[in-house]
């Protein structure tokens, strides 16, 4: 914890979520201070992408309350556009913009929405294509890099908002076994750095290695919210047992 | 070929008219055709219910109709006064838009809907969304079905000649005046129109070639 005074980076309280008749989101209550990485585990279909897409409303809720650094999430608009910006965003399916290059897609939002001179905004998005090491393949288009590089850009896209907090949703899921470890060395580069980080993820190596706080979902209910050593060595619900027995045996 | 020999000077002009009424209203229900698509794709539900109608109302009403509504009862009405060429141009662009408009949604909505969700994470606003990432992407697949709009545009200016405004539709009046053969004379308006939809099915081409690349 930073100073107990600061609001924490994402508040979200008592949020309920419905799609149609499915209750997916149960009364959730979390809070992520300045700086931690907070990995959210689950069996699919627990809510856990669905909470991470609403910290920045690409899904609206129901009920409750969602403030990220104090802010509540204003609705609809060129406010929430303001506040999106500051929310770094990185999809499972990287949804790169397939018509413009790997450079351009880092440097369209910076151009746009913050209205930096177009040549700072290229050298910054060479910067970041260097830290994430795929600067030799800045004049390309999405389709012509591999799922990992591809991944690594959106890693660049979204932090060159120069975001406060990054939301991860699934970020390694939709790619070969052998890409995995390349975006998670970026990831855990980035929390090495102090990058506040809410992680929706499978890759229990990435949970014991990166995370400060484990938060594991099931149902649409957090049901622990603990240490990752605590959580692998001693879960205390029957619920998280299970799933880890699955996930470890196998 | 008498006919057309004998009358050049008719068909070279009223071609031309044709050619005129086209290039204006094509521009103008293009750019009316994608605000109106743009309209019917926004997140603000009266907007979404104003292009929803547009489109309903006038891809339902037959062309000369709209054309009867500019050219006689618009007049009635005393707002601005237009004649029946500006009838003919705004009858067109109007008609033809609300096709415009269903071609570019399909188009939108062959984009994937992670473009549009990756832009608005990035903090840009609808337009900038719209304009930068996913028009751009949504032309691609458009390419085919605004052709064929677009040449359905061009033969519609035909039916301006029913209201006094003169071009390739008019020249049977001409040709009959005259005393020439009727349908020969069509022949020939026929061959005009193949030779004025040859440069649009090319411009097609050049552009399905351009933006097919880097998927």
């Amino acid at each position: 914890m930073t100073a107990a005074s600061a609001p924490p980076m994402i508040r979200v309280a008592g949020v309920d979520k419905f799609f149609g008749p499915l209750h997916v989101l149960k009364n959730v209550q979390l809070e992520v201070p300045k700086g931690q990485v907070v990995v959210v585990l689950g069996p699919s279909g627990s809510g856990k992408s669905t909470l991470c897409r609403t910290i920045n409303r690409l899904e609206p809720i129901d009920s409750g309350v969602i403030e990220v650094d104090g802010q509540p999430l204003p609705a609809e608009g060129k406010e929430l556009a303001r506040l999106r910006a500051d929310v770094g965003m990185v999809f499972q399916s990287f949804n790169l913009f397939a018509h413009k290059t790997i450079v351009e897609n880092v440097m369209l939002a910076p151009v746009k929405v913050r209205k930096t001179p177009a040549a700072d905004a290229r050298k910054t998005a060479m910067e970041l294509l260097e830290r994430v090491g795929i600067a030799n393949q800045a004049d390309k288009f999405p389709a012509q890099l591999s799922g990992g590089q591809q991944q690594r850009a959106a890693i660049a896209r979204a932090l060159a908002m120069k975001p406060k907090v990054m939301l991860f949703d699934e970020p390694t899921s939709a790619l070969d076994p052998e890409m995995v470890q390349e975006v998670l060395d970026v990831m855990t580069g980035l929390a090495k750095d102090g990058m506040t980080m809410l992680v929706v993820t499978h890759e229990m190596g990435f949970a014991r290695k990166a995370a400060d706080r484990v938060i594991f979902m099931s149902d649409g209910e957090v049901v622990e919210d603990s240490t990752p050593e605590e959580f692998f060595s001693a879960p205390k619900s029957n619920r998280a047992k299970d799933f880890l027995g699955k996930i470890l045996t196998h | 070929m008498s006919v057309l020999t004998n009358n050049l000077d008719l068909f070279l002009s009223t071609f031309g008219q044709t050619l005129q009424l086209f290039a204006i209203s094509a521009v103008l229900s293009l750019v009316l055709g994608t605000l109106l698509a743009a309209l019917r794709v926004s997140p603000v539900p009266v907007f979404r219910g104003i292009g929803a109608t547009y489109v309903t109302v006038l891809r339902n009403t037959p062309l000369t109709l709209v054309f009867v509504f500019f050219v006689f009862a618009y007049p009635l009405l005393e707002i601005v006064k237009i004649d029946a060429y500006t009838a003919a141009v705004v009858s067109l662009s109007l008609y033809t838009a609300a096709f415009v408009c269903e071609v570019v949604r399909s188009g939108i909505n062959t984009v994937p809907v992670g473009q549009a969700e990756a832009s608005r994470a990035l903090g840009l606003t609808f337009t900038q969304m719209l304009g930068n990432v996913v028009l751009p992407q949504a032309l691609r697949s458009v390419v085919p079905p605004m052709t064929s709009t677009m040449i359905a545009l061009l033969k519609n200016t035909t039916v301006a000649s029913g209201f006094a405004v003169v071009q390739a539709g008019s020249i049977r009046d001409s040709l009959s005046e005259q005393g020439e053969n009727v349908l020969l004379g069509l022949l020939w308006v026929a061959v005009g129109f193949v030779i004025l939809v040859m440069p649009l099915t090319y411009v097609q081409q050049v552009f399905e070639k351009r933006w097919s690349v880097a998927r």
